[in-house]
């Protein structure tokens, strides 16, 4: 730890206390009788308005490693990183009008999980097991991806020693926040997400007023990253890179956009975030207001083109050897590199900080996953709900334990990896959980094997999908050739778009087959209008006792089934 | 999503939910499959935001540059707001409907 830069160092310690202490603090926050409930530690009391929802939400999508990962694709690819842009463009829109009537069964049959919902809506507890483990397995390399994020601030500050002295502050960083996230649940991410976006805004906004003027403006910042992206030739059967997408890029591009858009909300993280707030109203507004991270989000992808401009080479890179380096650097170096010690410590607390938030976010939504639908489902069916926040709050531990692993132990390439597959993956339960909310009608089984060709399928395209650039044979990228599919194109097309049309298409016919062969479907144990309750409608009654209607399920299992 | 909305079969036989009164669905067939739907013609204002940034084809191009933005930035970035607007238009003309 030769040159460690001290002002730097100190000005994010400073600032990574403050959350801690907000973290603790938390608890007290809209204090609860006790958290010793999931309501209360898992949805922090089902009760935030519009603008801790916004905070909350934003805080929880757009992640620290969106913001180094993001830039770090434009720094090497060009146009193509900008479809985050799109990607969070149409999300709001698409989830409108879904995410309330997830909210309003939620609300009215007491779920806490998406799992929860399929439990009830299909009356299938195998199916809600396999759309709980597809939450979990998605979400934790996610988890894993956020320690990139630190661990990149870190390395630009010159914290890199060897072995266990050089991955110290990682592990204390992120045992301060298991810690308070066992302590205080989701009311600790809500109230550190108000200084993460306060210092994001601040810090991405300093960035795009100073630091054109001091490149020589616009002009030369899409110069310079025009320049280099022409003196490179693409290889030959790799992504070629441009200010502009490429003809077989542009259908990757807009299927990209649109895949990742259906995948986000519903990632179990998201889906928290939507349950933790009041009312149907809150949502509506929210959807409406999020966005403006959006725009942040497209200011921060052009900090790559400003890299370019800057010169910036990435930790670890050597042009002449064609070594791409450690492209999560670009962010961090060149704040490094344009602003004063002091303010580059508030810029790289600011991305350490917007790790922790998501983080811990999605380890409850994990942990919640794990209590509701494999613990109380399978291990404890009488668990009380003291019993179930136990297992979640212990559960969260242990998730943050083994992202914290997962990163120390193997190579971060590995949980890049994993994250790509778990962005398919999860968008192959699109079917139960989106469909589900407009119609029982699809059939259980259709739905379980729809669920399990999306995945194979998926993951088999993944797996032949390789990456020249990087010198990969398998899980090079998101974007596999329509030529592979047996179409005369040179286009690209989103892995997970395919994957998840394969899972439809095997749902809607296996629903027609099963129906029409009268297998046992599974007994819906929601009603239409449940999908249109607001907060304070008289007949909503939150009780803890109704989770999911399980007596009245195993009672009718025997009885009539639904045609 | 034909079929997917028609009526469904009496319910009248399944258990009832202990200590809540039951309740069904509303008579009013049509009624229901409209609310299924949120058919409100103000919610197609949504799919604009959509179509205008999913067809790449239209605006990947440099000129005109706006301040020295290719146009596919600058558009994208400009879309940013404009779905906003959409979504608040829709959010104020479809408040307090279920």
């Amino acid at each position: 730890m030769d040159d460690l830069k001290t002002t730097e160092l100190v000005v994010f310690c400073l600032l990574f206390g403050l959350v801690t202490v907000l973290g603790f603090v938390a608890s007290r926050w809209r204090r609860a009788e006790s958290l010793e409930h999931l309501d209360e530690w898992g949805l922090g009391g089902r009760n935030f308005g519009s603008w801790i929802t916004w905070f909350l939400i934003g805080g929880d999508l757009y992640t620290a490693y969106t913001f180094v990962a993001v830039p770090a694709l434009i720094y090497g690819a060009g146009a193509l990183g900008f479809f985050a842009v799109p990607y969070t463009i149409v999300v709001y829109p698409m989830v409108f009008l879904v995410a309330v009537r997830l909210w309003s069964v939620s609300h009215r049959h007491g779920y806490v999980t998406p799992a929860d919902f399929v439990r009830g809506r299909h009356g299938s507890s195998t199916l809600a097991l396999m759309v709980a483990l597809t939450g979990i397995v998605a979400t934790m390399p996610y988890i894993a991806l956020q320690l990139v994020g630190i661990q990149a601030v870190l390395k630009t500050m010159g914290v890199h020693g060897d072995g266990i002295v050089g991955d110290l502050p990682l592990i204390i960083a992120f045992l301060i926040l298991a810690v308070y996230t066992y302590q205080s649940g989701l009311r600790a991410p809500a109230l550190i997400a108000f200084v993460k976006d306060t210092l994001i805004y601040v810090v991405v906004i300093a960035a795009i007023v100073y630091i054109p003027g001091k490149l020589g403006g616009w002009d030369a910042i899409f110069g310079a990253a025009d320049e280099k992206f022409n003196s490179t030739p693409p290889p030959p059967d790799g992504p070629s890179d441009g200010l502009l997408l490429a003809d077989p890029q542009v259908l990757g591009y807009s299927t990209l956009a649109f895949g990742s858009a259906l995948a986000l909300f519903i990632y179990p993280h998201s889906v928290t975030g939507v349950l933790a707030s009041r009312s149907r109203d809150v949502i509506k507004r929210n959807m409406a207001a999020l966005p403006a991270y959006s725009i942040v989000l497209g200011l921060l992808a052009l900090l790559g083109y400003m890299a370019i401009a800057a010169g910036v080479t990435p930790i670890g890179a050597d042009p002449e050897a064609g070594i791409p380096g450690d492209g999560n650097t670009v962010v961090p170096l060149l704040y490094d590199q344009m602003f004063p010690d002091w303010f580059a410590g508030v810029a790289f607390a600011a991305i350490a900080i917007g790790a922790l938030v998501p983080a811990a976010i999605m380890s409850i939504a994990a942990a919640n996953l794990f209590a509701r639908n494999i613990y109380k489902e399978y291990l404890n069916r009488d668990a009380t709900p003291q019993q179930e926040a136990k297992v979640s709050k212990i559960t969260s531990l242990l998730v943050k334990v083994g992202a914290v692993l997962v990163i120390l132990g193997l190579d971060p390439q590995f949980s890049i990896d994993l994250q790509l597959i778990g962005g398919v993956i999860i968008l192959q339960t699109l079917p139960a959980i989106v469909l589900g909310l407009y119609t029982a009608w699809f059939h259980r089984w259709a739905l379980l094997a729809g669920w399990a060709v999306g995945l194979g399928s998926g993951l088999l395209m993944l797996y032949d999908t390789p990456n020249p650039l990087r010198d990969k044979e398998h899980f090079g990228g998101p974007l596999y050739p329509l030529s592979k599919l047996g179409f005369d194109s040179d286009s690209v097309i989103y892995t997970g778009l395919i994957a998840v049309l394969a899972n439809l298409a095997v749902v809607v016919v296996g629903s027609f087959l099963l129906r029409g062969a009268k297998a046992p479907a599974g007994v819906d144990s929601t009603y239409e209008a449940d999908y249109h309750v607001e907060a304070g409608d008289p007949q909503v009654e939150v009780s803890p006792a109704d989770t999911g209607d399980r007596a009245e399920v195993t009672a009718s299992r025997g009885g009539p089934h639904r045609a | 999503m034909a079929g997917t909305t028609a009526d469904r079969p009496d319910r009248s036989g399944r258990p009832d939910r202990s200590g809540r009164p039951e309740r069904r669905e509303p008579d009013d067939v049509r009624g229901a499959a409209r609310r299924r739907l949120n058919a409100n013609p103000w919610n197609l204002l949504l799919l604009i935001p959509l179509v205008a940034t999913l067809f790449p084809a239209f605006y990947n191009r440099t000129g005109p540059e706006l301040a020295g933005w290719p146009f596919f930035y600058w558009y994208q970035m400009l879309a940013i707001p404009g779905s906003v607007l959409v979504t608040l238009v829709v959010y104020r003309a479809t408040r307090g409907e279920r």
